[in-house]
């Protein structure tokens, strides 16, 4: 703007110092965020309206089957199947992220090898590879491949070895996020390497690695679901039992779908507390 | 009395840059060694040698008559496993230019760590041995704060306060008021002092020529990886022989 285009400006250039004081500040109005606010809520409502006056959702359907015990014992499964899963995932995958961080070139090689190979499979192909590997080894240790492999196990071992690939890289990249001189200090102190891990990098290191190991365990949560395939009876795979039996799909897909959501939305209140206990000693924290 | 560093053509370089070209030093038991001497002349890479932070690649040291890092025998120096290093550097206190205290640990836990986990020592032995060195450095009401929520200079007291936890005999200050607001290098100054009137040996490497003055019974002088002249601070830093130090001293005094 030139200088004399501002002179046109028609407002009082000069504001008596006592006068400033009483000026009253008028925010500008925002008309478009009003206008879409309501183009977005009125699209809402009829979103609303439509599920809660369609009768085919069968709430009632819904709110009886919600607890049912196939239902509970389904979700059972589907909580422990996770649990176990993230928990030997991130085991292995620590495992991986520190081979690929030695100085051994072999341990770093056999590491980005991991990697490399389960991320590649989709896991679906992987439960099916795990599922019929008794076609290539027919008996391991002198059993039978197909006793040994059973269905929950495939689920575990699968699952396992795809977190474990992911949970790699999220340690990994924890780890690499603690500045250098901690490390130093601690070789200075004479702190021992698994001292040193345990105490002074890993701790520190969880404040990266918490979010994405969140994200995981929600993942991980929902992905157990592709179990049903290998018909291990988990939350979606127990409400696919009664629907193949009452023909009530959609109802039965809403008590999933509102399982599903709960343990999700209790796992984001888990997640705020452990972000904040690792966030000790920083800024966040205070 | 007797020699606590025993530095002996020690040569190092990091690729084809030759940081140290042949350093031979000795520092005496109760002494105070201040190192002088522009950026990239390769104090820094010799004080972190001397706890085997650094590897040098030909010469040898020893503190308190143990070779650093290296068993002798015959005219072979074999590595040492990390174990016997870690052992070793229980021996010798290092200060950082960044403190490098542990954030996520209390300004305690800093300081008994090692006395802990690396010396075996009790718990409560360590943590009154640690509240006893707080109040030494003047911060004995810190003791449950984090780092994070302390000054450079009391963060900088703490480390001191760390690396003496380990009752070393020998402590390396590696620019130990570098990182620190002009206000606060005094507060830190003045503890290094203070230990320096009690006896400790200690080598630090530093910019502040007043603080060498006052304290150090040698200065060094290092420049391009050698050690140009060393000798009592009257002599080193009111007359120097070599030119290169003049050039050094005209610039930051």
């Amino acid at each position: 703007m030139s200088s004399d285009t501002l002179a046109k400006v028609p407002v009082d250039p000069q504001i008596p110092p006592e006068r400033a004081e009483t000026l009253r500040i008028v925010p500008h109005r925002r008309f478009g965020q009003w206008t879409a606010a309501v183009v977005v809520l009125v699209l809402l409502g009829f979103a609303v309206d439509s599920v809660l006056r369609n009768d085919a959702f069968q709430w009632d359907v819904v709110a009886d089957c919600f607890t049912a015990d196939s239902v509970l014992r389904g979700l059972w499964l589907t909580l422990w199947l996770t649990a176990v899963v993230m928990v030997l995932g991130f085991a292995l995958g620590a495992l991986l992220a520190v081979f690929r961080l030695s100085a051994n070139p072999v341990l770093r090689a056999v590491s980005w090898g991991y990697v490399w190979l389960f991320r590649s499979i989709p896991i679906l192909v992987q439960l099916l590879l795990w599922f019929n590997i008794g076609a290539l080894y027919p008996h391991v240790f002198g059993v039978k491949t197909v006793d040994l492999f059973s269905p929950i196990a495939v689920a575990i071992i699968g699952l396992t070895l795809h977190e474990a690939a992911y949970a790699a890289e999220v340690v990994r990249g924890g780890i690499l996020s603690v500045d250098r001189g901690q490390i130093e200090a601690a070789q200075a102190l004479g702190l021992s390497r698994w001292r040193r891990l345990w105490r002074i990098v890993l701790p520190q290191a969880m404040r990266s690695i918490v979010p994405p190991a969140g994200n995981m365990l929600i993942g991980a949560l929902k992905g157990t679901s592709i179990v049903s395939v290998i018909a291990v009876s988990d939350l979606l795979f127990s409400a696919q039992l009664i629907y193949h039996r009452t023909y009530q799909v959609i109802p039965l897909l809403m008590v999933v779908t509102i399982w599903y959501t709960v343990v999700t939305s209790l796992l984001g209140v888990g997640q705020y507390y452990v972000e904040k206990h690792f966030a000790r000693g920083t800024k966040a924290a205070r | 009395m007797s020699v606590m560093v025993d530095i002996r053509s020690v040569h190092k370089s990091f690729g084809t840059l030759d940081v140290l070209k042949g350093i031979d030093l000795q520092v005496r038991t109760g002494e105070v060694t201040v190192v002088l001497g522009p950026s990239g002349s390769g104090k820094s890479t010799l004080l972190r040698a001397i706890n085997h932070l650094e590897k040098v690649d030909r010469g040898a040291i020893s503190v308190g008559g143990t070779l650093i890092g290296y068993r002798r025998s015959g005219d072979k120096l074999y590595e040492l496993p990390e174990r016997e290093v870690l052992k070793q550097r229980t021996r010798i206190g290092f200060v950082f230019q960044d403190f490098n205290l542990f954030p996520h640990l209390s300004v305690l836990d800093n300081v008994i760590e090692a006395p802990v986990s690396a010396l075996k020592r009790p718990r409560k032995e360590a943590v009154d041995d640690a509240r006893r060195l707080l109040d030494r450095v003047g911060l004995a009401d810190k003791a449950d704060s984090y780092p994070g929520q302390l000054s450079g200079g009391q963060q900088q007291r703490v480390a001191i306060a760390r690396a003496l936890a380990l009752k070393p005999k020998l402590l390396l200050l590696d620019e130990p008021t570098s990182a620190l607001d002009p206000e606060l290098v005094g507060e830190v100054l003045d503890v290094i002092k203070d230990l320096a009137g009690q006896g400790a040996t200690m080598i630090v490497v530093t910019h502040e020529i007043g603080f060498a003055r006052e304290v150090a019974d040698t200065v060094v002088f290092m420049a391009d990886g050698r050690i140009v002249e060393q000798g009592p601070p009257a002599q080193v830093l009111d007359d120097p022989r070599s030119e290169r130090t003049q050039a050094f001293l005209s610039k930051v005094l």
